[in-house]
């Protein structure tokens, strides 16, 4: 046993429920406990789709263990298929079915439905997250693809885009418009918004693009092994790697190297004058190995930070990041456990952390400036504007994102000369939403007893009994300024010069909305 | 000011109208995530799931960011090992509570909190707990509940914590009212304070926001449930020589007041002092509703199941808020309990226990309610099909009890509609 608080990734299924979700006519099968599909509003909220996932929980329950769950997950596939039809079907354990042994994929396979049914193996108290969500697109694309006539124009297919992925909507975008300035189209984008179809077509391509090794590595592994696709192994992440990526599909493709860089300012504005007190900045980086060792590279040689510290959560990466670290000069952390992450920081005390979800509490916990490169990510980093991290506009997005929680180059300076101001001392923090923003100054608790709180603004003439003051604490803090000013407002509209629990009721009672 | 009941519906109230019972898919929480707001509740304690990584995600989904305020509660994730043998779960568990109260001195309560995992293996944690008890007792009680998905739905997860308790409690031969369910800090205190104006006493909460307070339980104790979904604890607490008022939930200012009347009669309080105390806080409850509840009158009502608060709610709505009910449905529903608020409730087409969500979807959209109250997994998914809906799962985090919230409660099923009014984007004529 291992006391975890917070896990930076869900269980194997979670990521099988990524690759169902982004595809299109294919059905999951989910043999699981009551209570499992808390995972549907990770999508449905986090990631504000406007559909249920795609995915049917036999939703077994205490009375049903013994011989009869075994009937309720061919019922479960059945109603599934009779329902929605897909054009294939997954189907799978989650961590409790797996103790039962109930054999979804040999259950499925005996019902004889007219589609392709392909079961899972996800080893729930081994693997995790990624590992499901590579492991399940890498089963689809061996149950479904195979050799096909290649497509007369050059065309790529794009490898690894998943459902709650950090910015993979954006990142589909941008990747597309690199290839088409190189003149090659896109075949098919999967897992993201592809039919099984699609999976059968995948070797017309001349070439995959891996754009993610998280969730698409296997795959493309074995069509290189068994369709001889080649794949590319540079993540177009940052304005270096974004050229090594254009060069190296050129290469595969004997097309020449073209890229549009009307659009491309990261370069610029890293060069430009206010960006000169950015230079040796401490930067300390988490998040999966993909993410940290593209923005570890734009760090240094971009941004001009100095990077103190780098790791990640994902131990399929962990050979990489340990590598990357040592070209750094770093010692790599490789953990899943956050605790030992603010241990790290801690030490370190960076200037700046790019991380995850979890960096942004640690950061915020130790009043520090943090940016998000990296899943697991709260509902904030599923935008609505275009917001992508590879290519042109992803360098321009990702500047702006790292700048943005730093206190400004002339900021800084008064800060330092004006350490007392009333605006710009210490405290206060800087203009932007920086780990260190200003915190409310506490007021004193007020005495029991029946003794009135005179208010120091506004009307002399109202007082508030210390009974009231207190009853006004118990307001949530965000909404507490709003009460107190909404009850002096009725108590001045009624002549009263005192405000009890009962006004202040009153009061709410007539704002009621 | 009137002294009676609330007078039944015309057509007579709900409770021996015929149940849809449902099986199938469940769209429901596990019992796991009423952790997050008991942790709150008791800041003396610690809950510590059994269970895999799974479990530890949930909680992490549902507790959003709380997870980084010194959280009071963990996972200890079953790993191969613990599943290849049974001998040393024991010993993996002591280890990792000791390290745990090594590092957290302030906990008095520890809650082993069972999962499906711990379930299915059968993983003996009530042996676990008496173990570690005496280890770590006096200063530590450890006791231990399940809130397995297999076991319990959402809410039910509060009734096995609260139920756990009940036989641990020392034993009084006091004259007391008990009043039951975790109700958010100013809610509890505002029931308090109208119980004491009422001359009633002495009053005791369960669960106690503090260890080795003065509660105990006997004969003379009476319980008030303030909250639907404690079957279990209602039948511990019976077990005890406790007696149950039953009494509609204190939703609205109609079931506040019957809730109160009904605790009052019990403590034979005299009906002029009951119109005196209630009278202004009544008064203002029916002014902040009939404010709040405009967008509400004359609408229907879709209830999917999620926490058994839906039918004193649905009674709140139809009977305060004039809206109109087509179906109401519970992961279950107790009529010890609930019954009084069946009785107030209005017939509806459809009474549900249990779910089948594909068969219920087929329902909803058939009947195109104006609100449909719902889980956070379907909320989106119906509002694009353009349905409004209300997610149910604020109704248990935000406080909605007793006379001071009845405006608050309505708000809260008017906002969608209002918002739907109030959202337009076409061009300007």
């Amino acid at each position: 046993m291992k006391l975890s608080i917070w896990t930076y990734e869900g269980p194997p299924h979670v990521g099988a429920l990524r690759v169902a979700t982004a595809m299109k006519g294919l059905h999951y099968v989910l043999h699981a406990p009551q209570g499992d599909t808390y995972a549907d509003l990770l999508f449905t909220m986090i990631e504000r789709r406007d559909r249920r996932p795609p995915v049917t929980y036999t939703t077994f329950q205490a009375r049903d263990l013994g011989s009869d769950t075994a009937a309720l997950f061919r019922n479960a596939c059945q109603a599934a298929y009779d329902r929605f039809r897909p054009e294939a079907m997954i189907v799978g354990a989650s961590c409790t079915a797996e103790l039962i042994q109930d054999d979804p994929g040999g259950m499925a396979e005996t019902m004889g439905l007219p589609i392709p049914v392909i079961a899972l193996e996800l080893p729930s108290y081994q693997r995790r997250e990624n590992f499901g969500a590579d492991e399940t697109f890498f089963q689809i694309v061996r149950a479904l693809a195979g050799p096909m006539d290649k497509t007369a124009r050059p065309t790529a297919n794009l490898i690894g885009p998943t459902a709650l992925g950090f910015r993979h909507r954006d990142d589909v975008t941008e990747v597309t418009s690199l290839l088409n300035d190189i003149g090659i189209d896109v075949n098919v984008t999967a897992p993201w918004e592809a039919t099984p179809s699609d999976i059968a077509r995948l070797d017309a391509a001349h070439l995959n693009v891996l754009m993610y090794p998280e969730t698409g590595e296997s795959a493309c592994r074995w069509m290189e092994r068994e369709l001889g696709l080649p794949y590319t192994k540079t993540v177009p992440i940052g304005v270096g790697a974004t050229r090594d990526f254009v060069r190296e599909v050129s290469a595969l493709t004997g097309l020449p190297a073209r890229m549009d860089e009307d659009r491309l300012r990261l370069p610029w504005y890293a060069s430009s004058v206010d960006s000169t007190y950015l230079t040796g900045k401490r930067v300390f980086l988490f998040g999966d190995g993909t993410h940290v060792a593209a923005a570890a590279r734009i760090a240094r040689d971009e941004m001009g930070f100095e990077v103190v510290g780098l790791g990640c959560y994902n131990r399929e990466m962990a050979r990489g990041i340990r590598a990357l670290a040592r070209d750094f000069g770093v010692e790599a952390l490789i953990t899943d456990d956050y605790l030992e992450v603010e241990r790290q920081i801690e030490a370190l005390s960076p200037e700046l952390i790019l991380g995850t979800q979890m960096e942004r509490h640690i950061a915020k916990r130790l009043g520090l400036p943090c940016a998000v490169i990296s899943a697991p990510v709260h509902v904030q980093d599923f935008p609505a504007r275009y917001s992508p991290q590879m290519g042109i506009e992803g360098a321009n997005v990702i500047f702006d994102t790292w700048i943005h929680p730093l206190v400004m180059g002339l900021e800084e300076h008064l800060l330092h000369m004006f350490r007392d101001d009333f605006e710009f001392h210490d405290e206060a923090g800087p203009s932007h939403h920086g780990g260190h923003a200003a915190r409310p100054a506490a007021t004193p608790e007020p005495a029991a007893g029946p003794e009135t709180v005179a208010r120091t603004e506004g009307t002399d003439s109202l007082h508030w009994l210390s009974e009231a003051e207190r009853e006004l604490r118990k307001v949530p803090f965000f909404v507490r300024g709003k009460a107190r000013k909404n009850t002096e407002t009725f108590a001045a509209d009624r002549g009263l010069t005192e405000i009890s629990v009962d006004t202040l009721y009153e009061a709410k009672a007539h704002y009621a909305r | 000011m009137t002294r009676q009941d609330p007078p039944p519906p015309a057509g007579g109230g709900c409770r021996n109208a015929p149940i849809l019972r449902q099986r199938g898919q469940h769209e429901v929480f596990c019992g796991l995530t009423g952790i997050i707001w008991l942790h709150r509740k008791m800041p003396d304690a610690f809950f510590l799931v059994v269970g895999s990584r799974t479990c530890a995600h949930l909680l992490q989904s549902a507790a959003g960011v709380m997870i980084f305020a010194e959280p009071r509660f963990g996972t200890a994730i079953l790993e191969e090992t613990d599943l290849a043998g049974l001998a040393d779960a024991q010993e993996e568990l002591e280890r990792e509570v000791a390290r745990l109260l090594s590092r957290r001195p302030d906990i008095r309560r520890l809650f082993l909190v069972g999962s499906c995992p711990s379930e299915v293996i059968k993983l003996d944690l009530a042996r676990a707990a008496e173990r570690l008890s005496a280890r770590h007792g006096p200063a530590v009680r450890v006791l231990n509940y399940s809130g397995s998905g297999i076991e319990t739905t959402f809410t039910e997860g509060e009734d096995a914590c609260l139920a756990a308790m009940v036989p641990d409690l020392p034993e009084t031969q006091d004259r007391q009212l008990l009043v039951v369910g975790a109700l958010p800090d100013v809610v509890e205190d505002q029931a308090l304070a109208l119980l004491d104006q009422l001359g009633i006493g002495p009053v005791r909460v369960l669960p106690a926001r503090r260890a080795g307070g003065d509660l105990g339980i006997g004969p003379g104790t009476r319980f008030a449930l303030t909250q639907p979904f404690l079957g279990d604890t209602h039948a511990a607490l019976e077990r005890r020589g406790a007696q149950h008022v039953p009494a509609p939930i204190p939703f609205g200012e109609e079931g506040t007041t019957a809730w109160l009347r009904a605790v009052a009669r019990e403590f034979q309080v005299d009906p002029d002092r009951f119109d005196a105390v209630t009278e202004a806080p009544r008064a203002r409850a029916r002014r902040a509703i009939a404010q709040a509840a405009g967008p509400l009158k004359g609408r229907s009502a879709f209830f999917f199941p999620d926490s058994q608060l839906e039918i004193p709610l649905a009674r709140f709505l139809a009977r305060e808020c004039g809206m109109d009910p087509l179906e109401v449905s519970a992961p279950y529903i107790h009529k010890g309990i609930v019954g009084p608020d069946m009785d107030l409730l209005p017939p509806v087409p459809v009474l549900a226990e249990g779910q089948d969500v594909e068969k219920q979807l087929d329902r909803c959209r058939a009947a195109r309610p104006d609100l449909t109250i719902c889980g956070l997994g379907l909320a989106n998914p119906l509002e694009a099909e353009g349905l409004a809906t209300k997610w149910s799962i604020e109704l248990v985090f935000t406080p909605v009890h007793f006379y001071e919230q009845a405006g608050d409660l309505a708000a809260l099923f008017a906002r969608p509609l209002r918002r739907r009014d109030a959202l337009q984007f076409e061009a300007a004529p």
